[in-house]
């Protein structure tokens, strides 16, 4: 390559931070949701790479469904709030809780509407957001493969895939009305290699569950399911058992699937990334309902 | 996802250092889902193993409910995205796709061909490096065929592969792919597109996909990947006008005010002196920020913050170039508009303009045509629907800084917002408008003319030349040496059986250009005038040495619009003036200094040295066999000769 070109990498990361500075110049009051995986953790990189030497003109916010993985909670707390001084906001369903909402009682899709979607509509509400970054990819899922970088919805948070704008060049349309939100997503045109390369490459830390380690597990189905903590019922019979396992994808820990692996490095990661035949979105269980469901749950506002 | 490559089980981390330095290319597919463009995709994947085993399994469960192979892998459904479409068995809108192999990392716009999306193709195709227009071998070239080639030549797109597929169904037979080649070759010269490709190949069948097919031995080109992974599109972009459209402000403390944006085009340098749009003020720049450190220089497209040795006021929607080359500067231009809106255009209409970081109001104050995408009419017409293309003058509340879209893709493009419904309604592209007396670049040839075209194709000049046209632009003053280079270089391309011949600056005005005098704008029209002859020469075949002063940029840049950017080549000859002057034996640089010669540049006129030229030869420092022995490798370089 010539002198003045840039890899891919540089390239996506150039378009990611001109989209990121778009939004806080055009938008009143945004935010970056952050989800705590290595999506976010590379939004949140590129974030303070397009303010430098500012902080972020804008907030995270994080989801907390009470049922994510301790080790989330705690890069959160001592990476993004502590080392890196950013503000992050966490919100939480306290309704659904008090209504003793939990994943092992009322199902993984009803769960993940009321604790995810729900809440998140709820907190967009409270705080009066009018652009919400999200760290989606377009490769991750079919549906998503002809969402726009700049996602317009209602004031009831509704996606309307037949009623999108068009988006031509790096020219994005960030007019709203009053009570109408904008999602964003800069990472729109990375895949799932475009950002471990960039997270080795950038030296961006990420939580340790993506790292092979000793965990304790159950087998259901043929998904194997950590013990976190004390909240996870046991089967008559069952019992977790040690395995070397590590996570592709990070949420609610009774609803994500951990792989035996021995990757302990970023490189045996992304070798094994490389080598797999599945995709990653095949360890979560919510995507497993039915055909077309992220559609579906994107046009309640899920993101 | 899988890739194949035995690094990445053997050495994961040589696999690595080789796989994070691609170049990005993002193509646009045309055509409809009868030209098999859905399994032309799916192909790419399939065969480039981009396809997880579990997306596997449910493309072959929707096979048996949607597809339309009898249950078998339809590898169209890959590409089909949302539950509406695929039930209605049509795709209808875009889609972006990724693959990437050792060289390349691709994003696809996947758009459809139905008349009613010509908003959508638009759409794709803006950020598009790259179009592959799908023809069926059967039905050859079409309407929509056309339509594809119409928008993909209005948005900008500089690389064009005709792919003519199916050949399977016709028996693999070169009859049938060259009367295809040639009607598209009738049609497609009334366009601009600048490099374009034919490949036959069979999608579903996989031959000259990815790798050569055997079935087609009288096919000597490459195939579709092959053309993917190699075509040349790094001087594509526009490296030569800095133009910075200053997005946010970034003022963390008193200290520190810094203008963060992207380089829309050009380069810039710390010490660069800058001149701001719309309060032209000047300054110079201090530091290129960057969390990874200060640059020395930065280029289109990177994202920086620019800070300034002076306290200037600039806020988000200003733009930031170099004083001796500057945008225009107005609030009236003309444009080509796709119009996207379900909602008529209402000319006089007030409409929300979003150009770079700016958005300003302002209206089309007249349509003057409308032009019919499929037969490239001109027509009268009132308004612009949705999917209709026009050329409309516009009126705006307050100037804005802006280039020609063809010289310029980042600075002369816009959307059109409605204020009402704050929908995107229409996409726009400027226009350049002549200015001057004395020019003739901008002068429109009349509608009466049509484009008369070679039956001998640039591909059969190609392989009977063992050489691809180019024209070789040696620039510099007055005696740095551009005439025995140029002479001595068609010497031993003529020696190395290489068809070229030189095109001199003086020779020209014994004769097509003995009209023309010497002031700024007849060297303007001389330079005008030999760039329509080195591209006469280049369609021929030729390779074009040609040896000119050329002092303005501008103008050099006009003649790599007229020639194509693809073959225009800029040889700097470096020579300070002072050499120049010693080695005169003409005595022009004495009748300059005398005032006998007027407008001399490097003493009476300014010599604007290349921003961004493909190779410097020091021609005071160097031997002519040197210089020669420099093209030479750049022209191997570029892969024009072997």
């Amino acid at each position: 390559m010539s002198a003045y070109t840039l890899t891919h990498l540089k390239q996506l990361e150039a378009e990611s931070i001109h989209i990121i500075r778009e939004v806080a110049a055009e938008f009143e009051n945004p935010v970056m949701l952050y989800s705590i995986g290595k999506d976010s953790s590379v939004m949140v990189h590129l974030a303070l790479k397009a303010f430098y030497p500012d902080k972020p003109p804008f907030p995270l916010l994080h989801i907390d469904t009470t049922y994510k993985f301790r080790e989330m909670i705690e890069f959160r707390e001592n990476y993004a709030r502590k080392n890196l001084g950013l503000d992050v906001l966490v919100y939480t369903n306290q309704e659904a809780i008090k209504a003793g909402i939990s994943p092992f009682v009322h199902g993984s899709k009803k769960y993940t509407d009321i604790m995810k979607t729900e809440a998140l509509k709820q907190a967009l509400n409270k705080y009066k957001f009018d652009a919400a970054f999200g760290g989606a990819r377009r490769d991750e899922e079919k549906s998503r493969a002809k969402e726009r970088v700049f996602s317009f919805r209602d004031q009831f948070h509704r996606w309307d895939p037949k009623n999108q704008r068009p988006e031509l060049w790096n020219l994005y349309n960030a007019r709203i009305n009053k009570g109408e939100s904008i999602r964003v997503f800069p990472l729109s045109n990375w895949t799932e290699l475009d950002v471990w390369q960039y997270v080795h490459l950038e030296k961006i830390p990420i939580v340790p569950l993506y790292y092979a380690a000793k965990r304790p597990v159950v087998n259901r189905e043929g998904v194997l399911i950590m013990v976190d903590d004390e909240r996870l019922p046991l089967n008559p019979g069952e019992k977790p058992e040690m395995r070397t396992v590590r996570f592709r994808t990070l949420g609610c820990y009774p609803l994500t699937g951990a792989v035996e692996s021995t990757a302990t490095t970023l490189p045996q990661i992304i070798q094994e990334m490389l080598t797999t035949k599945t995709s990653e979105r095949k360890d979560r269980v919510i995507d497993t309902d039915q055909a077309g469901s992220m559609e579906e749950k994107k046009k309640e506002g899920y993101f | 996802m899988s890739h194949q490559s035995e690094l990445i089980a053997t050495d994961i981390d040589e696999y690595l250092a080789q796989h994070e330095r691609k170049e990005l290319l993002r193509f646009l597919t045309c055509g409809s889902v009868d030209d098999g463009k859905s399994t032309l995709i799916g192909r790419l994947f399939y065969d480039t193993k981009m396809i997880a085993i579990d997306t596997l399994e449910a493309l072959m469960k929707d096979s048996v409910t949607h597809g339309t192979t009898g249950g078998e892998f339809d590898p169209a459904l890959y590409t089909d995205g949302l539950k509406a479409e695929r039930e209605q068995g049509i795709t209808i809108d875009v889609a972006y796709r990724y693959f990437s192999t050792a060289k390349r990392k691709f994003i696809i716009a996947d758009t459809p061909g139905h008349e009613q999306y010509t908003r959508n193709m638009a759409t794709g195709a803006s950020t598009c490096d790259l179009a592959i227009i799908l023809v069926d071998a059967r039905n050859g070239v079409v309407e929509q065929t056309k339509r594809h080639s119409f928008i993909v030549s209005l948005l900008g797109i500089k690389h064009v592969v005709v792919a003519v597929n199916k050949m399977d169904l016709m028996g693999y037979r070169e009859d049938v792919f060259e009367n295809i080649k040639r009607d598209y070759a009738d049609f497609v010269a009334r366009l601009d597109i600048s490099d374009l490709h034919f490949i036959p190949i069979s999608a579903l069948k996989g031959e000259n996909v990815v790798e050569k097919s055997s079935k087609m031995p009288w096919y000597r080109g490459e195939s579709l990947m092959y053309l993917l992974e190699n075509v040349y599109i790094a001087s594509d972009r526009n490296l030569n006008d800095f133009r910075f459209p200053v997005q946010y402000v970034n003022r963390p403390h008193l200290d520190f005010r810094g203008f963060c944006g992207t380089i829309a085009s050009g380069i810039v340098r710390v010490g660069d002196e800058i001149t701001v749009f719309p309060s032209r003020k000047s300054s110079r720049v201090k530091r290129i920020v960057t969390m990874d450190g200060d640059l020395d220089e930065g280029f289109a497209p990177q994202a920086v913050t620019l800070t300034l040795e002076h306290e200037i006021d600039i806020s988000r929607g200003d733009m930031i170039c170099r004083p001796g080359n500057q945008p225009s500067f107005d609030r009236k231009f003309e444009a080509m508009v796709v119009w996207m809106s379900e909602n008529q255009m209402v000319p006089g209409k007030e409409y929300l303009i979003k150009h770079t970081t700016k958005t300003v109001s302002g209206a089309v104050s007249t349509l003057r045509y409308r032009i019919d995408v499929n037969t490239l009419h001109r027509q009268d017409a009132p308004t612009l629907r949705l999917n209709e293309i026009g050329r409309c003058e516009f009126l705006l509340n307050e100037p804005i800084a802006f280039d020609p879209y063809r010289r310029n893709r980042a600075t002369g493009a816009f959307i059109i917002i409605d204020r009402l419904s704050n929908n995107t309604v229409a996409a726009g592209m400027i226009l350049d408008r002549s200015s001057s007396g004395g020019e003739h670049w901008d002068d429109q040839p009349s509608e009466e003319l049509h484009r008369q075209v070679s039956h001998v194709t640039p591909d059969e000049r190609k392989s009977r030349f063992g050489q691809k046209p180019a024209t070789v632009l040696l620039t510099g003053l007055t005696g740095a040496g551009k005439t025995t280079i140029a002479y001595a270089l068609e010497r031993r391309l003529f020696d190395a059986g290489r068809a070229a011949t030189v095109l001199d600056g003086q020779n020209m005005r014994l004769g097509i250009s003995r009209d023309l005098g010497f002031t700024a704008e007849e060297r303007s029209e001389n330079l005008r005038r030999s760039a329509e002859v080195a591209k006469l020469m280049n369609d021929a075949g030729l390779i074009c040495l040609a040896a000119f002063v050329a002092p303005e940029e501008s103008v050099r840049q006009r003649v790599r619009d007229v020639i194509g950017t693809e073959r225009f080549l800029v040889v700097h000859l470096s020579a300070p003036v002072e050499v120049c002057r010693q080695r005169d034996t003409d005595g022009h640089y004495a009748q300059a200094d005398s005032g006998q010669l007027t407008n001399f540049p490097g003493v009476s006129a300014p010599y604007d040295v290349p921003a961004k030229p493909d190779l410097i030869l020091p021609t005071h420092q160097w031997t002519v066999e040197q210089c020669v022995d420099a093209v030479m490798q750049l022209l191997q370089d570029r892969g024009l000769i072997t």
